[in-house]
């Protein structure tokens, strides 16, 4: 596939790797924030390219994994409502929330649908129109054009029907809570290139100054990502914080303003709760006032449930790059994709299913043989 | 979550900005995807999609930086 396949040539891999290598004096730590690189990273084995004392954490940039179980049982609850159809991402079905999954609701009678874009819902609610069609809507500022474009799209189209359940997050906020922690160890960031490919760069000059941290905006093939690596560790060694474009043949520096507009006008910025963080101030997505009509916990008069994680499961820590998926105690143990306990074993994006599936041949052996 | 992948824009049918449509190959692959917020989109591009959206044309002279960067890389370290 051409602007894929040519960045994945072992050869340049291995002298990008070498230059990092060669521009490193002393022990870095960086972090990547999107669970798409952290799954590259991990299935390319990048990480183990790097020369020792450069260590690479893995941030909370799983939107699946990040979602709050509440707002899963709440997309359950329509699901299990008679002539409710809920439509999904095929990446959220399996995620528990505090009780089953979706896939769990569908076993049990749901109308549960995977969609592969937000804009096919238009067709399932034209389709049936006497049945209220709900959109669970997640993901991070690259997926909330999408469910933006939707939510335009039926109103255009005068569809009553229709609704979401809306749970986007935003990136910036949560890198600035990473680095806000008292025991943070980042020292530089690759940003999520999709993301920026929608809302431009400049969100992160602010954190770059103010916290004295690189970032380097990345793409996502192994060639992006090693040379996003050694763009950052440039600047480490060199003292600079500023923000770079590695990614520059796909993100402009002001992003995609039609997408931008579009996401401003159905959307307002909220505090919301990220699964296993906690709550992070102006760092969601809510429907904008003039379009309420739309929200389905309006419609269905959805309640807000206490969830409660399994106690033994540290995903919260994983999601911040306290620790790594290994240092659980559940890790590969009572923990493995088939039979998760949190969220970053479910998603194909992950930190912990990554390194189940591509760092651990001999755990995954090991539960396969039970 | 946020993979978005690069096609080869073939067609383009619409009249209305919002609701303008482009049959995007992806090796062979052919999808239909949303222009609603690609308004410079042209037939032969490369344009980047993420759940049925068109978010970005693929920019082919900054797509060969990094095998730029690479040649540097080699003269710097000889």
């Amino acid at each position: 596939m051409k602007y894929v396949d040519e960045y994945r040539t072992a050869d340049a891999a291995k002298r990008y790797a070498e230059a990092i290598a060669r521009a490193v004096t002393r022990p870095w730590t960086i972090m990547e924030v999107c669970g798409g690189q952290t799954h590259a990273i991990v299935r390319f084995g990048l990480d183990q390219m790097l020369p020792p004392g450069l260590s690479l954490l893995h941030g909370p940039g799983c939107p699946v994994c990040v979602t709050p179980a509440a707002a899963i049982d709440q997309a359950i609850a329509v699901a299990m409502t008679p002539g409710a159809i809920l439509c999904s991402f095929g990446d959220m079905v399996r995620v528990p929330g505090t009780g089953g999954s979706l896939l769990d609701a569908r076993a049990r009678g749901g109308d549960v649908r995977v969609l592969y874009s937000p804009l096919d819902a238009l067709a399932v609610a034209r389709a049936a129109p006497e049945r209220e069609v709900v959109f669970f809507a997640v993901g991070f500022e690259t997926t909330a054009p999408a469910t933006a474009m939707l939510v335009l799209q039926a109103e255009r189209a005068g569809l009553r029907n229709l609704s979401l359940l809306v749970s986007h997050v935003l990136v910036p906020p949560a890198i600035e809570a990473i680095l806000a922690a008292p025991d943070n160890r980042v020292q530089g960031f690759l940003a999520a290139g999709h993301v920026c490919t929608v809302m431009g760069v400049e969100a992160y000059g602010p954190i770059a100054r103010n916290r004295r941290v690189p970032i380097v905006v990345t793409g996502f093939e192994p060639l992006d990502l090693l040379q996003g690596i050694h763009m950052c560790v440039r600047q480490l060694e060199a003292g600079r914080c500023e923000v770079e474009n590695q990614y520059s043949r796909t993100v402009r520096p002001e992003g995609n303003p039609a997408a931008r507009r579009a996401v401003d006008t159905v959307f307002e910025i909220v505090t919301v709760s990220w699964r296993g963080i906690g709550a992070i101030a102006q760092s969601g997505l809510a429907l904008s006032r003039d379009y309420t009509a739309f929200d389905a916990r309006g419609r269905f008069a959805l309640q807000k449930p206490i969830a409660a994680e399994d106690p033994i499961c540290i995903a919260g820590d994983v999601l911040r790059g306290r620790r790594l998926p290994h240092q659980c105690p559940a890790y590969a143990v009572r923990c493995t994709p088939d039979h998760p306990l949190g969220a970053p074993m479910v998603s194909s994006e992950g930190a912990c299913a990554a390194y189940f599936r591509y760092r651990d041949g001999a755990a995954a052996a090991r539960a396969v043989q039970g | 979550m946020c993979l978005a992948l690069p096609g080869l824009l073939l067609e383009m049918r619409g009249d209305d900005p919002l609701t303008t449509v482009g049959r995007v190959s992806f090796n062979g692959i052919v999808r239909e995807v949303s222009l609603g917020f690609l308004p410079e989109a042209r037939i032969g591009d490369y344009v980047v999609v993420h759940a049925g959206i068109a978010l970005s044309v693929v920019d082919a002279e900054e797509a060969a930086r990094v095998f730029r960067e690479l040649g540097l890389l080699g003269e710097a370290a000889s």
